[in-house]
């Protein structure tokens, strides 16, 4: 050992360090370009917006959890070779939500209502997908959704939000523009159980022919919904509610099948209403509970857990989606919780 | 150079190798995964793959380990060193075994399997409890990071050794027909 071979090694040392623990801390966005959003962004962004609520879901915070079965009818099958579109039945667990990181938020009827639903929880080969009731989504974009969201924050001092922040938001993404104004020409129903849940987002359907077919899925409400009773915070779960109480409620499974030039990545942008559709089959939801530990409320919808027979389109949204759902997950599970405000319960007949 | 007191065996030296770019990858991966937005879903896939690939491999060198004792080490290394390294080498092993079965109980305890090499689906291995995913995440996350600290301690010390004590420490495990 002498002076030579002591400098050999510490700088050796040294520079394996700097490489290794330099590639960690790149890898975990600690140094390097911030310039792009995190999931953390993402979960920081609601946590502003909506406040700190602690083991609820950092959006869709307010829910009530659904049990049931599909049926498939076959003709699924001809697009896709999913075990879901065989002809038979599969359980299927799900929740009704209202768009929002307030769990304890007045029901309204212009709130986006959601549909998460997984099929064959928690052995079979699963189909997860969280749907909306509306006909397009706002945004096409990563970045879009977190600028939307962060327009819709309420100014303390006024109680609003920003007057300025939504129009600055629609001139930078004329794609949401033109996506609200869509969705202003599709009204809302009455209630969760006449509503449309609409995938939205683009997947593709594989066949047994490996044939890759572009489809958008839509859950098609077979009933009316029953009129609300005015007043009470919850009129739209305890509408729903009370009429599952009356008998199983029902939807019909639509694909609607893309053609060529129909977006696949875009989920602002409808497709024309001519388009192929094939019924696939009816959800009928039989069940309704309040959310509690080990049922849906411990669900992830996250829509990347597909089964084979269905894949993902490079919809940027669909990764976005998954990696916040994950982070939202995790943070959820160890916080300390507390009573949803949908309690079943305790809706009066 | 062959003699077996002085070096691994060679089915030793390529487990050894093979692991060491799998788990250099997978820590990468799996830091990547959950800091950047693109491209999660691909990642999850090959981290999942990968980490049942590592647990198969990391089970034949643990099998493997039993065949043979190891070279004796250099006379650099003196009783307290040597405590260390054979603690170091099994903490290792322990962290490299957990930490697949780890990330495969997380996952199974939201209520899935694990889809391996695109549609392989793997049993659960734990029940769906979302008590129990939130410890089995955290604790995935601290065995990552204390694989990378070990790691940079194994490095470390075998690069001192070999660069500094001029010991032929790394020889052990290298393929060199040298030294």
């Amino acid at each position: 050992m002498n002076r030579r071979s002591v400098l050999l090694g510490i700088g050796a040392v040294t520079a394996f360090l700097a490489v290794d623990l330099g590639a960690v801390a790149y890898a975990n966005k600690w140094i390097g370009p911030n310039n792009t959003l995190t999931r953390e962004t993402f979960l920081n962004a609601f946590r502003s917006v909506f406040g700190l609520h602690p083991g609820f879901r950092k959006n869709h915070a307010k829910g009530v959890v659904v049990t049931g079965h599909f049926d498939s009818n076959g003709n699924g099958s001809e697009l896709s070779r999913a075990a879901v579109f065989r002809p038979g039945r599969s359980s299927v667990t799900g929740r009704f939500s209202l768009n929002g990181g307030d769990p304890n938020v007045v029901d309204t009827p212009a709130a986006a209502r959601g549909l998460g639903l997984a099929f064959a929880f928690p052995d079979g080969t699963q189909w997860r997908s969280a749907m909306l009731n509306l006909p397009v989504f706002p945004d096409n974009s990563a970045q879009g959704f977190y600028d939307r969201l962060l327009a819709q924050k309420i100014v303390s001092e006024t109680g609003k939000p920003d007057p300025a922040a939504m129009p600055a938001f629609l001139a930078a993404h004329p794609e949401s523009a033109a996506a609200m104004a869509v969705i202003k020409q599709h009204p809302p129903t009455r209630g969760f159980a006449d509503s449309t849940f609409n995938s939205l987002i683009t997947f593709f359907l594989v066949n047994d022919a490996g044939v890759r077919t572009p489809v958008r899925w839509s859950f098609v409400a077979q009933q009316q919904a029953l009129e609300q009773r005015s007043g009470g915070r919850n009129i739209l779960f305890d509408a729903l509610i009370r009429q599952m109480r009356n008998g199983p409620l029902q939807w019909r499974l639509i694909l609607t099948v893309g053609a060529p030039g129909d977006s696949t990545t875009d989920a602002t942008l409808p497709w024309p209403s001519d388009r192929r559709t094939v019924d696939a089959g009816v959800l009928t939801l039989t069940g309704i509970e309040t959310e509690d530990p080990g049922n849906a409320r411990d669900i992830n919808f996250d829509p990347l857990v597909l089964p084979d027979g269905i894949q993902p389109s490079d919809d940027p949204l669909l990764n976005a989606r998954s990696t916040v759902y994950a982070a939202s997950y995790r943070a959820r599970t160890g916080e300390p919780k507390s009573p949803p405000a949908v309690q079943v319960d305790k809706v009066t007949p | 150079m062959t003699d077996p007191i002085r070096r691994y065996p060679l089915r030793t030296r390529i487990l050894h190798w093979l692991v060491a770019i799998l788990i250099f990858s997978m820590l990468f991966i799996g830091f990547v995964m959950v800091s950047w937005l693109g491209s999660y879903s691909a990642l999850v896939g090959i981290h999942m793959t990968l980490g049942v690939v590592i647990l198969c491999i990391v089970v034949l060198r643990v099998a493997n380990r039993f065949t043979h004792r190891a070279p004796k080490l250099p006379d650099t290394v003196g009783w307290v060193e040597h405590k260390l390294v054979v603690g170091s080498e099994l903490t290792l092993y322990a962290l490299m075994l957990a930490q697949p079965l780890i990330g495969w109980a997380m996952v199974s305890a939201t209520g899935r399997g694990p889809v391996i090499f695109g549609s392989l689906r793997l049993p659960r291995i734990a029940p769906f409890d979302a008590d129990l995913f939130f410890v089995l995440r955290q604790t995935h996350s601290v065995v990552a990071y204390a694989l990378v600290a070990v790691i940079a301690a194994h490095v470390s010390a075998v690069l001192l050794h070999t660069l500094t004590l001029r010991d032929g420490m790394l020889s052990r495990m290298a393929f060199s027909r040298h030294s």
